[in-house]
């Protein structure tokens, strides 16, 4: 498990360095000048002013050394600064993912925990008006923009129930564990319906097939009772598919933070990174969008541990 | 996101082979799901080709009747400014689909010609296709497209770009494995040996027996791309008001929620039935033209 692992590790550095360039790459092809932007057009500016901000900055290197010095220093924990409040990058992404993690943890929750039961239960009972229920609803699902939902949620809940204030939020967890749980359903909810749909659909085809495999066959005829060929030889088998198509699209989920802290208005990774993109603040954008890359990376390892940790014939292939 | 990966590297047969299209279009019709799907891409289709020839008012033109519930006079009601939000969410579609298509034809040809490039010449190219891709899709998809548009610009053509950025690498991987299994079949074994040059033997031989597996991601590419379109729209990172697009119309209605409910209705129905149409279309196409799972 241990070489595994080293390999796994080793094998993500060639990738998260792509992902480094990338990043670089994408945030210097932004039109419009960083400076110009933070000082906005009220402020009248002399061509030697704007020049020192600019060296200030670093912005007037050659785009190579940028790179290198944004790298190296990247390496020893220094991201840079937001443009706009001074304030160093990371300390500005560590205030925010909690949020963010949080609701991406809670989505893959509420995901598992709606779609492996479903998913299951429709399998066992392929044809029935439960499964048809199941397959349409997670298409469904699966096709409902978050950003309708959310809104849908908001109008329903916030406008005519008034359960929860259409402000939205984060409270954190320690503070009033409460509250932050109220805040997060319906964001949550929000951004994993869609994943449920998925799991679902993914848990019953993997689940359909497993049942018809033979050991299942053979299980069955040596006079195993229905329950127990199920808990002991199809969910076994079934759930090591239905972990690595999750693990594919569980990190997804970080994507979708985006729109979803938006509508909710959670002060999250995502929302800072929409307001930095359209205040063109360098480092905050390219921090962000490097954060998620690797988090991204990192929930592809852990999903593969787990994967071989459910299959031997991975770990010893 | 719907990507539908392969399970297997094992190339399902050319539909024109022993099944045939006929075949595939029998077991495709059997199924009431995917036959609700394509009426659904048909209607989003229709009224995206066809919305100017219709007799609607001017999705841009203001009236006095601003946030006007649904009447017969307007039935999805008014917007803000007074404009027939009925007008809007169907030349919305026009929009939609014009980056949609876009995007998905530009990431299948790249992709798909990456894919079998990678999968039949091997090696070398094989290796850095693979590393590449590899990057983009250590990105989750919707922040790939966003920082992409970030970096060109709000607007449908750099959308365009970002959508078939994001779905070039999975056209790439969708093909590249039953390339490889296709590769090692007897009969291109046998052109090769007659002397057929690699061109012809890949558009001859290779392509035919890819389009089954195509035609379902493209069905599914194009769901994602309609969403994601909306999403970036939703974001102000698409089309511009007064633009008529179903994400800024979803955004512009947040504002009147309390008041007019319409507004967050209709844009976002269209979305989904959109969506959802190419969905069931791709689950029923795959289903057909799988003649395992007929």
């Amino acid at each position: 498990m241990g070489r595994y692992l080293a390999q796994r590790l080793a094998g993500a550095i060639p990738t998260l360095l792509g992902v480094a360039v990338l990043t670089f790459a994408f945030i210097r092809l932004i039109p419009g000048d960083a400076i110009a932007a933070r000082l906005g057009t009220s402020t009248a500016l002399d061509p030697e002013q704007l020049a020192s901000l600019r060296s200030y900055f670093g912005l007037d290197q050659p785009l190579p050394v940028q790179f290198w010095t944004w790298l190296t220093s990247l390496l020893h924990g220094d991201a840079g600064y937001s443009i706009r409040t001074g304030r160093p990058v990371l300390v500005e992404i560590a205030q925010r993912l909690p949020a963010t993690l949080e609701l991406t943890v809670a989505a893959a929750v509420i995901a598992i925990a709606v779609g492996v039961p479903l998913g299951l239960v429709s399998a066992l009972r392929p044809r029935s008006r439960l499964d048809v229920i199941v397959r349409i609803g997670g298409l469904v699902a699966l096709s409902l923009p978050s950003f309708w939902l959310g809104t849908l949620i908001i109008v329903l809940f916030s406008l005519y129930l008034r359960w929860l204030p259409n402000t939205g939020g984060y409270v954190e967890f320690a503070q009033d564990p409460l509250a932050n749980l109220g805040l997060l359903l319906f964001p949550a909810i929000t951004l994993g319906l869609a994943l449920a749909g998925a799991t679902m659909r993914m848990t019953r085809s993997a689940m359909l097939d497993v049942l018809g495999a033979d050991y299942v066959r053979t299980a069955t005829a040596k006079g195993l009772a229905p329950s127990v060929v199920v808990r002991r030889h199809v969910l076994k088998n079934g759930l090591i598919v239905v972990v690595t198509l999750l693990g594919i699209q569980v990190g997804q989920l970080l994507g979708g933070t985006v729109v979803v802290e938006e509508i909710f208005s959670v002060p999250g990774v995502g929302r800072m990174l929409l307001a930095a993109i359209v205040q063109r603040d360098y480092a905050l954008v390219q921090g962000a969008v490097l954060g998620i890359a690797v988090l991204f990376v990192g929930v592809n390892i852990v999903v593969d541990l787990l994967y071989g940790y459910l299959d031997p014939r991975i770990r010893l292939g | 996101m719907a990507t539908w990966i392969p399970g297997s590297a094992s190339a399902s047969p050319a539909p024109g082979g022993a099944y045939g299209w006929r075949a595939v279009a029998r077991a495709f019709i059997r199924e009431p799901v995917a036959v609700l799907g394509l009426a659904m891409v048909a209607l989003y289709a229709l009224i995206a080709l066809g919305v100017d020839l219709l007799p609607l008012r001017d999705p841009l033109a203001v009236s006095a009747q601003r946030l006007a519930a649904p009447t017969r006079e307007f039935p999805f009601g008014t917007d803000a400014l007074g404009r027939d939000l009925f007008s809007r969410v169907l030349f919305g579609a026009r929009l939609s689909m014009e980056v949609a298509t876009l995007s998905v034809a530009g990431a299948t040809l790249v992709g798909g010609v990456l894919g079998l490039a990678a999968g039949y010449v091997g090696g070398l190219v094989d290796l850095l296709v693979g590393r590449v891709m590899d990057v983009f899709f250590a990105f989750p998809a919707i922040l790939l497209a966003l920082g992409i548009v970030a970096a060109l610009g709000p607007d449908p053509a750099n959308v365009i770009i970002a959508i078939a950025v994001v779905y070039t690498p999975i056209f790439a991987r969708v093909v590249r494995a039953p390339v490889l299994a296709i590769k090692a079949h007897d009969y291109v074994e046998a052109a090769r040996a007659t002397g057929a040059r690699p061109v012809r033997i890949v558009v001859r031989h290779i392509v035919p027996n890819l389009l089954s597996t195509l035609i379902v991601q493209i069905s599914l590419a194009l769901s994602w791309a309609v969403l994601t379109e909306g999403a970036l729209s939703f974001l102000g990172l698409s089309a511009q008001p007064p633009a008529p697009s179903w994400g800024v119309m979803l955004n512009e209605g947040r504002q009147y929620l309390e008041f007019a409910t319409h507004l967050a209705v209709f844009p976002g129905l269209a979305i989904m039935i959109a969506v959802l149409g190419f969905n069931l279309l791709g689950d029923g196409l795959r289903d057909a033209l799988d003649p395992q799972r007929r």
